[in-house]
């Protein structure tokens, strides 16, 4: 075995430098151990971003084992790309979720594309076709100077890329709250369609099979942004050496995403994987960790975008656009040939070994050689403490003077976290490929797939607002919203993808937030039978020791078995019968109306998992059977937002009107939140069938609602508003905050 | 006083354009080509006193405006009258 | 009839086209490559939209250098039909085989939504199915939209009815609030002088199912069919 040498000029390697690394003196002594000796400057470098907690989730593992991860439906759970479900007529689902929050803020247009392209090449590399994407996004208040900058870097960012790669986004979610003034989160799905059995893996096998690289050329981008360093030596290099922020280039994507599919087919591929996060250095050591295998590289092969790149600078490399994939001995003429018809690069770079050992040459020489499972499954893994944060003093808040229901009414529908967010999704295309048949706007998307009659429904949320008052509950509140949304759509919950964003792990409060909040999902997913199929954790999102609120963002993918059947949130027929059907009451605290006006108490109270899996039930059996003309989730702002948006119908406005029971126009009623909730409308003959279904399975139906042709909102003797006016409030407020035309 | 503002894609940072442009020159047959980077000429007219006012406001137009620093850089000619 | 849809590097709505004609109309249609010099025997070549080259430089302006352009352009010279749909009508204007030009869209952001399209000619190959001054609701999603031409040259085409479609209100009128992207005169659709060759912004194609952004496009393929028939 030769060991390998450092290279000129390179730093002498100690506790100091691993420290700038961010790497403890415990994980450097482990290091030392694993290697039987100091490792040289490039292998330091490789460690660092391995050991990251980006790369190896050394603080989080043990914990998401404890999400439901199994079902009859699942065909790929955790540890691959990404998560696949069967969805029918031999059709697979693979889906992620996956932040990219720092450099979000740091360049948000770049940050934002580049997010869109490594979630896009998740799915892609598992052989599958993307086919919609959605996007989680939180920003400070619209207060805050940089607010508005960071919004709409990160909007067109995410239009730049997903319009010019051919990949509708078909839904998001959008919240403006100060707790995230100095940490946006912007967290990306994506979802692809593959034929059963052509499943692509990223685990290695067949010794001597060659490995090829593929897509653009290596350059300096986002060196060591899997890992935090924070080195004098590092920033003594010169300018032009810098990290540089990662640039986007969608158009080859684009050409990538057909040359893989189309290499796909021809089962010359035994492996695939992007080179994401810690670039060549992970694809390459994971693939061949999970085949228990190992792996030569030469890097003199490596397609470079400029001279002069160090051992360690492309190995640590983030540059776009670019996969490793193992290839089946003697097809790589054939693979080259694929790649070069699309114009990009293929490059033999390297092959499969029996040794389990990670060796990587450049001009000749050794300049790495670790076992492969030092750097996958032997990087730490902590039980870190967890302990609740000490309770806060809660000081009693002066609350103004309570507003009159329709001032509540126009104050929320103005609000940005409940308007609408046309502003944002009509700058994606949300049409391409001719699939959707709900796009964004309303409680999920609804895609066909094509030559089925099935349908999928997607939705993305979070709560981070109740998850600030109990990450617990907040957790279980948001995967109820999710699989409420797709429900409403008229589709069955199948699988949930998530992406857990939180502060700093090391502090052990934050560790408990996440822990509870993990217990939160696992509880809600099994309660609607929906298992986790894939996800990604998000820690360290926090400035000058302020940590975000916790936020798992929950994306559900729903079924329906004929998307001809989809229920859309609009009322559509005058005359139609309005009911009210829900799980508990609603209450004040974590709503926006609590936000806008003050708090009134900030306890949560216990979510009944049984009944908000019999309201989704309830609701997928009501479409499927034809029952209901419309369904609307009842969320931000509450059940009277929800009445005004259901009339918003964009074929012709509606009226509604609801008569209510004494007691019924309090402010907890008419805008509280944390209860799933649904507006309906149904014709009369179905009326008695829906709410005697609804009753039976425990659930509260309040009748007394009608859909009208004259366009006012009636609410009890509370509300009586003319809707083309709250429609020109709820359309107007954010481009007119943003100060668009 | 006329400053022309010449922003470009910061040396080493991908310019998805520049190749894009370069890939389409060499298919129409131009060789010899060792790079193309699109960057965007902007054309300032300033109230200025003296070019060295002119350059200081253009410099600070181009931090604060013109140029993003992290993948751009910019340079500019001052012209008189 | 045999209808060519071409793919150039970053072409995105071809397979919508190519579903729209052959899954939705039953239409014989072929996928052309953009290094082909052959039309595969097509009586109309379809220019998708997309980004071709990822519209690095100018919308279209790589893509008109592409071996297949050569032969599109002596097909439409022998009088053959093509329609080009947003960024194909960017190449089709790159190319000369269109007057005018794109250019961004006046709020300078993609702009994907719904509208409403009045046809200004429907006596021409690519509208005849639709009746004149019909209202057709269709989507666009594009970020460089907005056609200019010179002031005489746009007279001259109003005056030879080469404006074959525009953008109005749900009552019919132009408007500048109905004018999603600031092109002059409202324009969305033009042809060349010949009527062989047609440009449009707002995609046909994507309007071709009841569930999915209702019919109106088939209009257009209709008109297309009834011609090359």
């Amino acid at each position: 075995m030769s060991r390998p040498v450092a290279l000129p000029g390179e730093p002498p390697v100690d506790h100091d430098l691993a420290a700038a690394h961010g790497l403890t003196r415990d994980e450097f002594d482990r290091i030392r151990a694993l290697l039987g000796r100091t490792p040289t400057y490039t292998e330091l470098g490789v460690f660092s971003v391995m050991w990251s907690e980006h790369c190896s989730y050394k603080s989080s593992r043990r914990h998401l084992r404890m999400m439901p991860a199994r079902g009859e439906r699942v065909v790929q759970g955790p540890g691959e790309n990404a998560g696949a479900i069967d969805v029918g007529d031999g059709w697979l689902a693979v889906f992620k979720i996956e932040s990219h929050n720092h450099p979000s803020f740091v360049e948000p247009y770049q940050g934002a594309a580049t997010g869109v392209g490594g979630i896009l090449r998740d799915i892609f590399t598992m052989g599958a076709r993307p086919v919609a994407s959605m996007d989680s996004l939180k920003f400070g208040s619209f207060d805050h100077p940089r607010t508005r900058y960071l919004l709409s870097g990160v909007v067109a960012g995410i239009g730049g890329y997903g319009n010019c790669v051919g990949v509708p986004t078909v839904a998001g979610e959008t919240m403006f709250d100060p707790a995230y003034n100095a940490n946006i989160l912007v967290n990306a799905f994506c979802l692809g369609l593959v034929r059963r059995g052509e499943l692509l893996s990223a685990r290695a096998s067949g010794v001597g099979n060659p490995v090829l690289y593929v897509g653009s050329a290596t350059g300096r981008d986002g060196i060591h942004g899997a890992s935090l360093l924070a080195s004098a030596e590092f920033h003594a290099t010169s300018e032009s050496k810098r990290p540089t922020v990662q640039v986007g280039d969608p158009f080859t994507e684009k050409l990538l995403i057909e040359a893989c599919l189309e290499a796909a087919k021809t089962g010359a591929i035994v492996a695939i994987q992007d080179m994401g996060a810690a670039g060549l250095t992970s694809s390459s050591s994971e693939m061949a960790g999970r085949g228990g295998l190992g792996i030569e590289l030469d890097l003199d092969r490596v397609p470079l975008r400029e001279p002069g790149l160090t051992p360690y600078e492309i190995l640590l490399s983030e540059s776009q656009e670019r996969m490793l994939i193992v290839a089946a001995r003697g097809r790589v003429g054939e693979l080259e040939g694929i790649f070069t018809k699309w114009d990009l690069h293929a490059v033999e770079i390297g092959r499969i070994t029996d040794d389990r050992r990670w060796r990587v040459r450049a001009g000749g020489k050794v300049v790495a050689d670790i076992p492969v499972a030092a750097l996958t499954d032997d990087a730490p893994l902590y039980d870190r403490p967890a302990a609740p944060p000490p309770k806060p003093a809660t000081a009693p808040r002066t609350t103004a003077a309570a507003p009159s229901a329709s001032e509540a009414l126009r104050a929320l529908l103005a609000s940005p976290n409940v308007a609408s967010k046309r502003w944002i999704f009509r700058q994606y295309d949300s049409i391409v490929q001719s699939n959707t048949v709900v796009g964004p706007g309303g409680d999920a998307a609804v895609l066909r797939i094509k030559g089925t009659h099935r349908g999928l429904a997607l939705t993305v949320d979070s709560n981070p607002r109740a998850c600030a008052i109990d990450p617990y509950l907040g957790a279980v509140a948001t995967v109820c919203e999710a699989a409420i949304n797709v429900a409403a759509a008229g589709a069955r919950p199948a699988g949930i993808t998530n992406c857990l964003n939180y502060g700093n792990p090391e502090r052990p409060e934050i560790m408990w937030q996440f822990i509870r909040g993990v217990e939160g999902i696992r509880d809600a997913a099994l309660a609607f039978d929906a298992p986790v199929v894939s996800g990604n954790v998000s820690f360290y999102n926090e400035t000058e020791g302020r940590a975000i609120p916790p936020t798992p963002t929950i994306a559900v993918v729903g079924l329906l078995d004929d998307f001809h059947q989809r229920v859309t949130q609009f009322f559509s027929h005058p005359g139609d019968l309005v009911l009210i059907v829900r799980t508990g009451r609603p209450q004040l605290a974590a709503s926006e109306y609590a936000s806008l006006f003050g708090p009134d108490g900030d306890a949560l109270g216990p979510i009944d998992l049984a009944r908000e899996r019999a309201l989704a039930e309830g609701l997928v059996d009501a479409a499927q059977a034809g029952l209901i003309s419309s369904c609307h989730d009842v969320s931000d702002g509450g059940l009277a937002v929800a009445l005004a948006e259901a009339c918003f119908n964009p074929e012709g406005p509606l009226g509604a009107e609801l008569a209510l029971a004494p007691g019924f126009d309090t402010a907890r009623e008419l805008f509280g939140e944390g209860r799933s909730t649904v507006v309906l409308s149904a014709p009369l003959e179905s009326v008695v069938r829906l709410t005697e279904r609804f009753r039976t399975a425990g659930l509260e139906v309040i009748a007394g609602g009608r859909v009208t042709r004259p366009t006012r909102l009636r609410i009890g003797s509370v509300i009586d508003e003319d809707l083309l006016e709250l429609r020109e409030i709820y359309e107007r407020a954010l481009p007119g905050r943003i100060g668009d035309r | 006083m006329r400053v022309k503002v010449f922003v470009t894609p910061r040396q080493g940072i991908l310019d998805p354009q520049g190749r894009a442009v370069e890939q389409a020159l060499k298919s129409l047959g131009f060789d010899g080509i060792n790079g193309v980077h699109v960057g965007r000429y902007i054309v300032l007219d300033l109230k200025a006193a003296s070019a060295d006012e002119a350059r200081d406001a253009a410099r600070r137009m181009c931090d604060e405006l013109l140029a993003n620093p992290l993948i751009e850089d910019y340079r500019f000619e001052v012209e008189p009258g | 009839m045999k209808w060519g849809v071409v793919t150039f590097p970053g072409s995105l709505d071809d397979r919508d086209t190519l579903h729209a004609l052959r899954e939705v109309m039953g239409q014989e249609a072929v996928s052309l490559w953009h290094k082909d010099q052959s039309l595969g025997g097509a009586q109309c070549v379809v220019l998708p939209g997309g980004f071709s080259y990822g519209d690095y430089l100018r919308c279209g302006a790589i893509a008109r250098f592409s071996p297949i352009m050569r032969s599109i352009a002596r097909f439409a010279g022998d009088g053959g039909l093509v329609m080009g749909i947003c960024n194909g009508f960017q190449i089709l204007c790159e190319a000369h085989l269109l007057p005018g030009a794109l250019t961004r869209n006046r709020s300078l952001s993609f702009i994907c939504e719904r509208v409403t399209l009045r046809v200004e000619n429907s006596h021409t190959p690519f509208t005849r199915a639709a009746r004149q001054g019909e209202l057709l609701r269709l989507p666009i999603k594009h970020g460089e939209g907005l056609y200019v031409a010179p002031e005489e040259e746009l007279r001259q085409m109003e005056e030879r009815g080469q404006v074959l479609l525009r953008y109005v209100g749900a009552d019919g009128v132009p408007s500048d609030a109905a004018n999603p992207n600031g092109s002059t005169r409202a324009i969305a659709g033009v042809a060349n002088q010949r009527f062989n060759v047609f440009g449009l912004m707002p995609h046909p194609e994507h309007a071709a199912e009841p569930m999915l952004g209702g019919e109106d496009g088939l209009r257009i393929f209709q008109s297309i069919i009834e011609s090359a028939g």
